[in-house]
């Protein structure tokens, strides 16, 4: 997993999420670990696309449910 | 009532109800981006000094909302200039009257792309900033005819119940985001688009009214003014009414 794609993710996740960034674990689940919201998890997925600048689809957007997820996710897209 | 320090647009802004809601904004004290259709830039300019009159800000903008990519510059452009947007009012609309039997595919289409399809347009755009701010004020303008129907209006009729629809999905959306959504629905209101009434039928329909008029653009302001302010903080999905008592 590359650190440095994950520590974006991290920042965005907290900042949207507001939650601390230590909170923020390659495993939590965006819902039931962070809180998260549907509402939440659009804005989150438009933050992604904005900052790594990729496209995200819905169906594919369904398969993100961790942190891990996305970075993964984001990794694959951008090679 | 005030609305000193916020900032709103308002889509069909250059005349009728519209051009009254930019005016009863400006002069609780908010900024305002006057949409306005290509062609009607005088209109729009003219607003625009009357509203310095007053001793706020009118920001003349053009774009046709029924174009996704021309509603989405209008919320940008209208952030960039005024540094923020708190109430987006979706008044722009058009006519194009038939009985069923007669009317033509585009007199569907053209009505449900600016009345319907233009709220979603500028209302995704604009969603996408306010979800961010955490507040905003979104007010739809329906009317009377999509709560009721009207004959020689079915498409008409159908974008502005369809608004409605919009509205409630919207308010339930956005709500846990502190974003109130809206809706206006007026009657009969004398403005460029009911002045052209045949006699008989204005009459056929005074009848109906209690309050024995029609209505002005100002009394529909007066309500969306009602409704962008803290006053009505804890209103949205609501569709109010002002026809002057009206009974189809």
């Amino acid at each position: 997993m590359d650190e440095r794609i994950f520590e974006k993710v991290k920042k965005i996740v907290s900042t949207q999420l507001s939650v601390a960034e230590d909170e923020v674990k390659k495993d939590s689940s965006f819902v039931d670990d962070l809180g998260a919201d549907s509402l939440d998890l659009v804005e989150l997925i438009m933050a992604l696309e904005e900052e790594f600048a990729i496209q995200i689809s819905d169906e594919e957007a369904q398969g993100i449910r961790t942190v891990g997820e996305a970075v993964d996710f984001i990794e694959q897209k951008m090679v | 009532m005030d609305l000193k320090g916020k900032s709103a647009i308002v889509t069909g802004g250059s005349r009728g109800i519209g051009r009254a809601i930019c005016l009863k904004l400006a002069k609780l004290g908010a900024d305002v981006a006057i949409n306005y259709y290509p062609g009607l830039k005088e209109e729009a300019e003219e607003l625009k000094k009357e509203i310095e009159k007053i001793g706020s800000r009118g920001y003349p903008i053009e774009a046709d909302i029924s174009k996704m990519d021309e509603a989405k510059k209008l919320i940008e452009q209208a952030v960039a200039t005024m540094g923020k947007v708190d109430i987006l009012v979706n008044n722009a609309g058009i006519t194009r009257d038939s009985l069923i039997l007669r009317m033509s595919e585009d007199d569907w289409e053209s009505v449900l792309a600016v009345n319907l399809k233009g709220v979603f347009n500028c209302s995704q755009a604009v969603a996408k900033y306010m979800v961010k701010e955490r507040k905003g004020v979104i007010i739809n303008i329906s009317s009377v005819v999509g709560l009721r129907g009207n004959i020689g209006q079915a498409n008409y009729a159908a974008s502005k119940a369809g608004v409605i629809g919009f509205t409630k999905s919207l308010a339930k959306e956005l709500g846990s985001r502190g974003i109130r959504v809206n809706a206006v629905a007026p009657g009969f209101i004398e403005t460029g688009m009911t002045q052209g009434f045949p006699q008989e039928y204005r009459e056929k329909i005074l009848k109906q009214i209690p309050l024995g008029r029609f209505g002005l653009p100002k009394d529909v302001a007066s309500l969306v003014a009602f409704l962008a302010s803290d006053e009505a903080s804890y209103i949205t999905g609501e569709v109010i009414s002002v026809n002057g008592g009206i009974i189809l």
